[in-house]
């Protein structure tokens, strides 16, 4: 049911060479199968998203990457070489952590050079390279603060600067964003996206937040219980989802239960003319595809239906409704704001943006 | 949300109890070593005879830094007994964790008298190691020196405690973030640099904690070298005692009590400090 | 997401550890071992199992004289430590009067300090209070010095409850009385029992403080104590293995319940 990543067209990087290779790889503790059999490519120089409930696995596979844990199968290879059997130490791989995990007993200097240090980079070098990274991430007046004195947005900044000081050729990065609040979380998205650009290293994140996948991914694997739903860009993603899970995760959608017969689609009142097998099928149909039939041209493959608006929920900019097509089926339908509906309306929508899904 | 009344109630009885039975006698400790004996009778007389006494006796000063010493290694061979025992329960026990620290807790509220006596009759001249030798044949005779000597003190109070300087650090390695640990090997630290770098100074303060309090208690022990100890293995507290006993000098006792206390207080202050300056949140 | 970084092998490390704990646990192995030996204490092996120091021991009336003399200070110590230490830890956590952090410090101090000094300086308040010195004295002393147990353990206990209940209690119209008798002590049973069953072991076994306090009754480790300078006998590993047993059931009682109160408060 899952795709199988590595031979899913999406699953390989859109360009560049791979950095980064998962194959097959599994993750077992006790019973219970945390990752079972991802393969994914990375390419240099990609942002991408790893998508996810809390108990997808993707945090698990992440720390399979950094070494802090050993995959139970399958092998990961960085630049062709086997990655998997170094210890952590020896990864040109570097984390930010889900809490940052600054090291309380170091000053924000000390802290992003600790890396240098460990590996004996000449002395002379650190200062320079420290002061760097600090600027990078507009720090560099805070490099003698303990970090129990900076605020989360800052604690983040400096866990950035930590990790990108040692240049590693991939940099992973567990919900670094979850604790923030709402507002400073955007501010940090776009941040770290000029910041990904800047120094052009690979970047594999973390992330449960849909949006913010969205907003800063070259491409997102979608995962669901340990295996990968879906490997592709935003835009394909959002636009052509291959599962109804992966319709529902991203995103709001209509699903349309029926089925196809001769080359007509029927989901209830609604039908459409399709290219396709017979049989039962499942349609995502997102809200904002749905207009209201009097407010433009109807395309050519426009799908008409009548309905009465049940509920109206203001959102700003647009308008979400809940409308009864007939026989209590409901579809949510999202429109400019116009103010208040009541009653019966005719409704359009073409037939291209009815995607079939699997199950 | 709590009345004065409620404050009062509780705050009385204790303040008054502790002003009482540890406050007042502390007190007393302290006049009756600013007074003197004459001709066997307690003179209420203030002097600073005793703290010459003391300072010019050569065999006080003598036996005080005997008694350092000997409390020195103790909380040496107990830090390193205790922290690698702390550091293998933390991170490499894996799922038999909570088995073995309730292993070494156990003999930490064992009777002090019981595990003392232990020793002595495992290092007597006729004890088990000395029989235990002969039964090997690793020699032919009683080993005299395991027992009543500076080293079976050492041994003996090393042994209780270890489980003592064991569990603040750890405590201490228990709270810290494994993330750090992680973040350390993240970032390229072996790791024997993980461990100096981060682990050592994160685990200061229970360290720290674990040696004051065996410098502290080994250093005002008067029982170990009546037990184990013998004349070379007398400590200060042992001339305390006598003092009281036999000797009757008081006033010379408490003079000497007060040096300990004054020292231990001071540690005590001391160590505060450094674990703030070590701990962070 | 798992515990901690993968637990790799320290081969050196694990031998180190099973030395410690062979080191800590050796001479309680010796002791247990020769307390049923017939020839005595000393050389090796122990050869004759007999349970004759055992036989010896349970007719020894001066030993279960000291013995009850010991459960009387100790039920004593527990209940005056207990209680002092139950208003001491409300006075710390709830209640502001100048000199708090010296009392702190004070209260706490029997901990820390080596017995001599709380023994001799208790002694000489008994002389200048002209008392005789009895097991009322080691009663005083113990249950002095363990008001600093008690202490920390409630106060502990006080830290992690959830003061919301006091206030409910009190908004559903209860009087601070009741308040205390219905929420605050049955929120805090656990580390009462858990310190009170310490504050028994710690005093059962005590002999610093007590060797300067002791009058003509002895309790059970001053008695063995003397006998130890009368010589060693395996009836002394008898009653040694005896208090080890029963400290460890105690201790076991007591971690139990310190990590439930741990666990219930999280």
């Amino acid at each position: 049911m899952s795709a199988s990543a590595s031979s899913s067209p999406q699953a390989a990087p859109s360009a560049g060479v791979s950095l980064l290779e998962v194959r097959g790889v599994a993750k077992r503790f006790g019973a219970r199968d945390v990752l079972k059999s991802i393969s994914l490519d990375i390419a240099a120089g990609e942002f991408l998203t790893l998508l996810g409930e809390s108990g997808s696995g993707k945090t698990t596979l992440l720390r399979l990457i950094a070494g802090f844990e050993q995959p139970t199968a399958g092998e990961i290879r960085m630049g062709g070489e086997r990655l998997d059997t170094l210890p952590p130490y020896k990864r040109r791989v570097n984390t930010v952590f889900q809490h940052y995990a600054l090291f309380p007993h170091l000053n924000v200097r000390d802290n992003v050079a600790y890396g240098l240090r460990v590996k004996g980079t000449p002395k002379n070098e650190i200062g320079g390279r420290v002061e760097e990274a600090l600027r990078m991430v507009k720090m560099s007046e805070y490099a003698d603060a303990q970090p129990s004195k900076l605020s989360g947005g800052q604690q983040q900044r400096v866990a950035l600067a930590r990790a990108l000081v040692n240049r590693p050729q991939l940099l992973l990065l567990d919900e670094p964003l979850s604790a923030l609040d709402a507002n400073l979380r955007k501010q940090m998205q776009s941040e770290l996206k000029a910041l990904q650009r800047e120094v052009g290293i690979t970047f594999l994140f973390v992330t449960h937040d849909q949006e913010e996948a969205m907003a800063l991914s070259d491409r997102i694997a979608l995962l669901r219980d340990g295996a990968l739903e879906q490997v592709a860009s935003p835009r394909e993603i959002y636009a052509c989802p291959a599962t109804a899970y992966t319709a529902q995760f991203i995103g709001q959608t209509n699903l349309l239960r029926g089925e196809v017969r001769g080359g007509v689609a029927t989901c209830g009142a609604l039908r459409w003319p399709i290219s396709g097998s017979d049989g039962v099928a499942l349609f995502s149909l997102r809200p904002e595809a749905i207009s209201l039939a009097a407010d433009e041209a109807a395309p050519p493959d426009a799908v008409r239906f009548r309905g009465v608006i049940r509920q109206q929920i203001y959102g700003g900019s647009s308008e979400l409704l809940e409308v009864d097509c007939g026989n209590n089926q409901l579809l949510r339908v999202r429109i400019p704001a116009c103010g208040p509906l009541l009653g019966e309306h005719e409704f359009v929508f073409s037939a291209a943006d009815a995607i079939r899904v699997r199950e | 949300m709590y009345s004065r009344v409620y404050k009062a109630i509780v705050s009385a009885p204790p303040l008054l109890w502790v002003g009482l039975f540890l406050l007042l006698p502390y007190a007393l400790m302290f006049a009756h070593s600013f007074w003197t004996v004459r001709d066997g009778v307690l003179v209420h007389q203030w002097n600073l005879r005793n703290y010459q006494t003391l300072l010019s006796n050569p065999v006080y000063v003598g036996v005080l830094f005997r008694t350092m010493r000997i409390a020195a290694s103790v909380t040496l061979f107990s830090l390193l007994l205790g922290y690698p025992l702390a550091y293998y329960l933390s991170f490499h026990a894996g799922p038999r964790k909570e088995l073995l620290y309730q292993l070494v807790i156990v003999p930490l509220w064992v009777s002090y008298l019981v595990r003392g006596y232990a020793w002595k009759t495992i290092l007597g001249s006729d004890g088990v190691l000395n029989g235990f030798l002969q039964y090997l044949h690793i020699t032919h005779e009683p080993v005299g020196y395991l027992l009543y000597s500076p080293f079976s003190v050492v041994l003996m109070l090393t042994h209780i405690y270890t489980p003592f300087v064991f569990l603040p650090i750890y405590a201490a390695l228990e709270h810290i973030p494994r993330p750090l640990v992680e973040a350390s090997q993240d970032l390229g630290a072996k790791p024997r640099s993980t461990f100096f770098r981060v682990i050592l100074p994160l685990s200061m303060p229970g360290l720290l904690a674990g040696a004051t309090f065996a410098f502290v208690l080994s250093l005002g022990d008067f029982l170990a070298p009546l037990l184990v100890g013998g004349p070379s293995g007398t400590m200060i507290a042992n001339i305390v005692q006598s003092l009281f006993g036999a000797a009757y000098d008081w006033p010379l006792g408490a003079s000497i009590s007060v040096c300990i206390l004054i020292i231990t207080v001071s540690l005590l202050f001391l160590t505060e400090r450094l674990e703030k300056r070590w701990s962070f949140k | 997401m798992s515990a901690g970084n993968p637990t790799r092998r320290a081969p050196f490390l694990t031998v180190y550890a099973v030395i410690v704990f062979a080191f800590v646990y050796l001479p309680i192995v010796v002791l247990v071992a020769y307390s049923f030996n017939r020839d005595g204490v000393g050389g090796f092996p122990p050869r004759h199992l007999t349970f004759d120091w055992y036989r010896q021991l349970f007719a020894d009336a001066p030993i279960w004289n000291a013995v009850l003399n010991s459960l009387i200070v100790a039920a004593g110590s527990v209940a005056l430590a207990l209680t002092l230490g139950l208003l001491a830890a409300l006075a710390l956590d709830r209640a502001d009067f100048p000199g708090k952090a010296l009392f702190r410090r004070l209260v706490l101090l029997p901990l820390i300090l080596p017995g001599i000094i709380t023994g001799l300086s208790l002694l000489m308040f008994a002389v200048f209070a002209g008392m005789q010195l009895s097991l009322l004295t080691v009663f005083l002393g113990h249950g002095t010095a363990l008001i600093s147990v008690a202490t920390t353990e409630l106060f502990a206990g006080l830290q992690k409850m959830d003061r919301k209940q006091e206030e409910a209690s009190l908004d559903l119209g209860a009087t601070p009385w009741q308040t205390f008798w219905r929420v605050t002590l049955p929120n805090l049973r656990l580390s009462l029992i858990a310190a009170g069953l310490l504050i028994f072991t710690l005093s059962m076994d005590e002999i610093a403080v007590t060797f300067f306090l002791i009058g003509r009754d002895n309790t059970l480790p001053l008695e063995i104590w003397g006998r130890l300078r009368r010589g060693i006998t395996p009836e002394i590993n008898a009653v040694s293995t005896l208090i080890f047993a029963v400290s460890v059931g105690l201790i076991t009682i007591w971690y139990r319940l310190h990590t439930r109160a741990e666990r219930a408060a999280a």
